[in-house]
């Protein structure tokens, strides 16, 4: 394969933003369609790439690309996409170019500003899937998070400074972790290869080295998950962001943790992950706080935007968990049920990250929509609106149902595959973390589906509101296609992710 | 090719109805229940096709089991889960039930949601594509091959129920019971999930073929569960049998079922016969063999237990129960009992053949009650209208379900009365000509034999039975009316009718597929039928060992004839019916007359207790307290303890975070106090001063301003500079401080590589 398409995907993003600051900025117009034909152009790319990777074997790196960069600390250009990145590649893009084609009708001003930053912000996520040098994975996690900064603070709800400056420092802090700790990997192995470290195992046998920085790399990644405790920038960012900022940062900047951890916390210290699994069972309890504690707490909110912000929460725990899963099972995979099922919970954890993304994007649409029409968030304030927006009811049940788990919908199966994986080696995370599925069927149905949509309507107050428009149901059909048809039939999501992890699981010494 | 793979398309195309109807033709309501009631007709004939195909040739050398080539689905690991349809005796069995009733259901439905107030107009095609759904999720779980699409189609299910419970979500009470519907069967269905992926994880499949090797089982068997005395099998069919518990209603999980019926009628009688509840009792006979791997293992007795328990106790709260559809919904309750106790003393055929004949009798009963309830409110609208208001007072408190209101409509609606009466008999176990009869004699029989316990319980309870089913017939049928609103009662329309009499021939007649070889006189005219046919399923080489000898030894029970059950049995039936009739019948209630067990209870100081059983013993109320209550509260400290509910104050979690904030921007302010007072201050004299000072201060500056200006505070610092040039409103320079700070990021960090290489 010589044509780089990684490279062009990834940069393609950047060239739209180039194009858009030499357009006038009087012409909102070329803009909008500018930004989204090239957010379009990624999400064609991603496709290819995906089936690239499938008939090229999801188990290897492919269309990997390699280049000297700074050759005085060996840091290379590198890039290659495997079954775990291809997926989110594809994910990055379809969520990009609805984002930008729904915002192209709610954002009126600084479109030109909006447009440079979304697509500079694709760049930088794209950078983080694709990237295999540390060097290059972390100048590209940076890239994405001052886009979101700026999002939030400038394009934001009432409180969007407090929310912007909170999400840049937690997210600052992480990186300084994950900086110290690239270094110290670098001095270690003399390289900056993600693979290659991995193959090398980085402080194999300096335990404290070891154990500091796999700290570092997890406490960077959880942050951005993000983990019980390091969550409460998540739901001010979130509700003070704006619509396609929220699809965005729920969609693909929290996975851009949960893909750290499986790349990078997980093959590198695969040891250390096992030992605060296991034996100083840290990381479960964690995950299962998040879960459970998260979702109780969305059972508290009466602010839609917020209480879906709080559901990342819950929902990423079945990340964590997922990877505590793989984790435990560390050390006894050779047992063909044990590597099913430690694989599985990876699996679980992969096809999460994915679900959640159309999902919870898919919810925060919704959110914005009905928010352009009432003026409020305030569950209290609606009731009885299935008869008036029987349509806008309808897609936001599927979405809902998809949330807490349904079969059927894609949401299901990363639950499913996590408890599958964890229930065999940390059975008491299993057993507590599953509560959380019921506590999750609580809040979706009573507090939105109920609150909102249910009961007598105010014919006064909401007799004018009108239902999705045809922008609005064209943003919300590939997210709602695509939760029903892996939903049903997610076999081609599962033989990427299984391929991927299948051969990083076997790999690991 | 096997004319089995028929199988396949089942649940296709009530799933192609649902979404037609649900993207096209939700503007037509016509067209809505005609593509409903086609969908699931299509589904009728090719289960008819694939039920005979499968009963008169016999694959596999002698054994009924068909399993189709399988696509790929699940993979995880090395290993793949493949999805094919599975075609056996109990697959086979449900494929004549399932669609046959749900078409009866559905043809019903045209005609109560047609001829009736209140009238549904912009959700009426709403309510034929979630009935579409339902029969698609009962059908896919039925025809599957895997555990995995069992449960797939059975939370289906279990949406379906949730929505169409509470369809008329303008009410209340309706969209609540939806609500409770759902969470209470999904806490049943957390046990099934931990027992799924428990049983993935350790077999590596959930196949049927896999689970339920000999091997397979016998290895579940022999495993112990970390390390306590039960054994994985045991635990897992345990925890699979949470799912029953919740689905089939069984105590403690059974709440949600009587609140059920706040859905349209044709939805209870959906979900308390051929489907949802259904569903429950026939994942039992589906891992059977898992239940009976462990040979007398305390996993039977527990399900034997909870299924004899639930029957008894809620029959007894239907005894006091006044809503024509609460008294069935108990008695669903404890019919469903009858079937998990049968199954928990290994009399799976018996068991199986109770689901059969249930659904049949319970749908007819469900839709007859509907259709009392419609004549009812038709009744009242009429009386109403033509000068009845001088009768009752508080007509906007009439309640067309409560049976204290009817009376004497056995003459007004005699087509209803007479199936109503057919069902009520078989329900009853009125000897002979019902089928409840034999289904339940066959229960009897081999409870009797193996667990005299369990016979007890349940004879008792089949003569409760008999009485509230007297009770109810004489209260809404026989007697003079009680109101304006029972006299003035037509008999319905009739798509409503014709159901009713189809139900009612199989309620009567499909007893005879299982009349046992041993009964005097009649026993062997026909063949037993559904004991071969049923009880091949489990002799077959692919299930386990101990299945096969729980059956035979259950089995060997009504080998021979033994009349001690069958004379018990008809003593319950009958005198049950007798007394109610004595009680309800002979002197029929008047209009103001308290309820007679009531009175009779009151007279001898048991008042309480019928006060209790009304009230279904408080467990509704109990469980709200606790758990509804309890998550609330403890959602509400969990919120406090992150983030505090008030603006402004703030929780432990965030208050900490906050706190750090805090330190860091006094640090910035202390800075900047520095920057602006001292540092400017001295520049100003430097400047004023001349060189020298000027060069002293840049030191100071450099020494003090960047010292200060440390840690967290340099970052809440450069934040809060970023902003302030938004606040203005010039963009582009944020952009450029944007890019700055990337760069000065890539630019620390070379620093920082350089420092340690030179170090």
């Amino acid at each position: 394969m010589n044509f780089p398409i990684l490279s062009v995907t990834l940069f393609a993003p950047l060239v739209g933003a180039i194009l858009i600051m030499v357009i006038p900025r009087e012409d909102a117009k070329t803009i909008r369609r500018v930004g989204t034909a090239f957010s379009f152009l990624t999400l064609v790319l991603g496709t290819i790439i995906w089936i690239g990777v499938a008939r090229a074997g999801a188990g290897d790196m492919s269309f990997t690309e390699e280049y000297r960069w700074i050759p005085a600390f060996n840091v290379w250009y590198r890039l290659g996409v495997d079954g775990l990145s291809a997926p989110m590649v594809f994910l990055t893009g379809l969520l990009t170019t609805l984002s930008l084609f729904y915002s192209a009708r709610t954002i009126g001003e600084r479109v030109k500003e909006y447009y440079f930053l979304f697509l500079l912000l694709e760049m930088g996520m794209f950078g983080v899937f694709m990237s295999l040098d540390l060097v290059l994975f972390y100048v590209f996690w940076e890239i994405g998070l001052v886009p979101m900064f700026l999002l939030i603070g400038v394009w934001g709800g009432a409180r969007r400074e407090y929310a912007a400056i909170k999400f840049f420092l937690y997210t600052l802090v992480g990186s300084v972790f994950m900086l110290l700790a690239i270094i110290g990997v670098y001095f270690d192995t003399g390289t900056f290869s993600i693979l290659e470290i991995a193959a090398a195992q980085p402080f194999v046998g300096n335990i404290a080295l070891a154990t500091a920085a796999f700290w570092a790399f997890f406490i960077a990644f959880a942050i951005k998950v993000p983990s019980f405790p390091f969550h409460t920038w998540l739901p001010d960012a979130h509700t003070e962001a704006p619509t396609a900022g929220s699809v965005i940062l729920a969609g693909i900047l929290l996975k851009l943790g949960a893909y750290g951890l499986i790349r990078i916390a997980l093959p590198f210290f695969p040891e250390r992950f096992h030992y605060f699994v296991t034996d100083v069972p840290i990381i479960p309890i964690v995950a299962v706080v998040s879960i459970v504690y998260g979702a109780l707490v969305c059972m508290a909110q009466w602010d839609l935007k917020r209480l879906i912000a709080y559901s990342s929460v819950a929902h990423m725990g079945y990340v964590t968990l997922g990877l505590c899963a793989a984790a435990a099972g560390y050390g006894v995979l050779a047992g063909e049920q044990n590597l099913s099922a430690a694989v599985s919970g990876l699996t679980g954890a992969s096809m999460q990250m994915f679900a959640h993304g159309l999902i919870t994007g898919g919810l925060f649409f919704l959110v914005g929509i009905i928010y352009e029409r009432a003026h409020t968030r305030d569950l209290k304030a609606f009731g009885g609106l299935g008869s008036q927006v029987p349509y806008y009811y309808g897609v936001m049940l599927v979405t809902g149902f998809a949330s807490l788990g349904l079969p059927g919908l894609a949401g299901f199966w990363s639950e499913f595959f996590v408890f599958r994986g964890t229930v065999r080696f940390i059975p008491v995370a299993a057993i507590i973390g599953v509560l959380g599925v019921v506590f999750t069927a609580a809040y979706i149905l009573w507090k939105i589906v109920q609150h909102v949509f249910l009961g007598t309507l105010d014919k006064e107050k909401w007799g004018t509101l009108s239902d999705m428009e045809w922008w609005e149901k064209v943003t919300m059909w590939p997210l709602i296609l695509g939760m029903v048809f892996f939903g049903f039939y997610p076999t081609p999501l599962l033989d990427m992710f299984n391929a991927a992890l299948t051969a990083l699981l076997s790999g690991l010494p | 090719m096997s004319i089995l793979n028929l199988a396949w398309l089942i649940p296709l195309f009530p799933f192609l109805a649902f979404v037609t109807i649900a993207l096209f033709a939700h503007r037509n309501r016509a067209l809505s229940h005609q593509i409903t009631i086609g969908g699931i007709a299509i589904a009728f004939v090719l289960s008819q096709v694939v039920f005979w195909a499968a009963v008169l040739i016999p694959v596999d050398g002698g054994e009924h089991l068909f399993e189709s080539t399988a696509i790929r689905w699940l993979p995880a690991g090395h290993e793949v889960l493949s999805l094919g349809v599975w075609v056996d005796p109990a697959t086979v069995v449900m494929l004549f039930m399932v669609p046959l009733v749900c078409m009866m259901i559905f043809i019903y439905s045209v005609g109560y949601m047609n001829f009736g107030t209140p009238q549904i107009d912009p959700r009426y095609s709403r309510f034929f594509a979630y009935m579409s759904l339902f029969a698609t999720g009962m059908l896919g779980m039925v025809v599957f091959n895997n555990l995995v699409a069992f449960f797939l189609f059975w939370e289906i299910m279990g949406t379906c129920s949730y929505l169409l419970i509470g369809f008329w979500y303008e009410k209340e009470s309706a969209f609540r019971a939806g609500l409770k519907a759902f969470l209470v069967t999904k806490l049943g269905d957390l046990f099934l999930m931990v027992g799924l992926v428990m049983l993935y994880a350790e077999v590596g499949s959930l196949a049927y073929r896999d689970v339920f090797a000999p091997e397979t089982l016998h290895h579940l068997a022999e495993t112990p569960f970390l390390g306590t005395p039960l054994s994985m099998a045991a635990v897992i069919s345990l925890l699979i049998f949470g799912g029953t518990v919740g689905k089939s209603a069984q105590f403690p999980l059974h709440v949600w079922l009587p609140d059920a019926m706040e859905g349209p009628t044709p939805v209870s009688a959906l979900i308390h016969a051929a489907t949802m509840v259904s569903a429950g009792v026939f994942l039992v006979v589906r891992t059977f063999p898992l239940l009976t791997a462990v040979d007398g293992g305390v996993q039977m007795t527990v399900v034997a237990v909870i299924g004899a328990f639930t029957a008894i106790f809620s029959s007894v709260i239907a005894v006091a129960q006044n809503d024509i559809k609460r008294v069935l919904a108990f008695s669903t309750i404890s019919q469903l009992g009858y079937m998990v106790a049968a199954l928990g003393i290994g009399a799976y055929v018996a068991g199986a053949f109770h689901l059969i004949t249930h659904a049949f009798f319970k749908a007819l009963l469900f839709l007859g009650s509907g259709s009392v309830i419609h004549g009812m409110e038709h009744g009242h609208h009429h009386a109403h209208e033509h000068g009845g208001h001088h009768e009752e007072h508080g007509h906007e408190e009439f309640n067309p379900n409560d049976m204290m209101n009817m009376g004497g409509l056995g003459r007004r609606m005699p087509r209803t009365f007479w199936t109503f009466l057919a069902g009520g008999l078989a329900l009853s176990g009125f000897p002979l000509i019902t089928a409840g009869f034999w289904s339940k004699d066959e229960i009897l029989a081999q409870a009797y034999e193996t667990a005299p316990w369990v016979f007890w319980i349940l004879a008792v309870a089949a003569g409760i039975t008999a009485f509230y089913t007297m009770r109810q017939i004489c209260m809404t049928f026989l007697g003079q009316p009680r109101t304006a609103a029972a006299r003035h009662a037509p008999e319905s329309v009739p798509s409503m009718t014709v159901p009713l009499i189809i139900l009612a021939v199989f309620a009567v007649g499909l007893g005879w597929a299982g009349i046992p070889e041993h009964f005097p006189v009649i026993g062997g005219l026909i063949p037993n039928w559904f004991h071969h046919f049923m009880g091949s399923a489990i002799g077959a080489a692919h299930t386990a060992e101990h299945a096969a000898e729980a059956v035979g030894h259950a089995a060997e029970a009504v080998a021979g004839f033994v009349w001690q059950p069958l004379a018990m049995g008809l003593a319950f039936a009958l005198g049950g019916l007798g007394l109610g009739w004595l009680v309800y019948g002979w002197r029929p209630m008047g209009a103001d007359d308290p309820d007679r067990v009531q009175a009779a209870m009151s007279r001898v100081g048991l008042g309480w207790l019928h006060t209790a059983m009304r009230n279904r013993f408080y467990f509704d109320e109990l469980y709200h307290w606790v758990f509804v209550r309890g998550s609330i509260w403890l959602a509400g400290v969990f919120d406090a303890f992150d983030y505090g509910q008030a603006e402004g104050r703030h929780g432990v979690v965030d208050g900490m975070v906050n706190l750090a904030g805090r330190v860091g921007r006094i640090l910035s302010q202390v800075a900047d106090w520095i920057d602006t007072h001292i540092v400017d201050a001295l520049v100003d004299l430097a400047g004023r001063a001349g060189r020298a000072g000027s060069e002293a201060t840049n030191v100071f500056d450099l020494k003090v301003v960047d010292g200060a200006v440390d840690g967290v505070g340099s970052v809440i610092r450069a934040g809060g500079q970023a902003l302030r040039p938004i606040q203005t409103g010039r963009v582009q320079n944020y952009l450029l401080l944007a890019s700055a700070m990337v760069l000065a990021l890539v630019a620390t960090f070379f620093v920082m590589i350089l420092l340690l290489q030179i170090w």
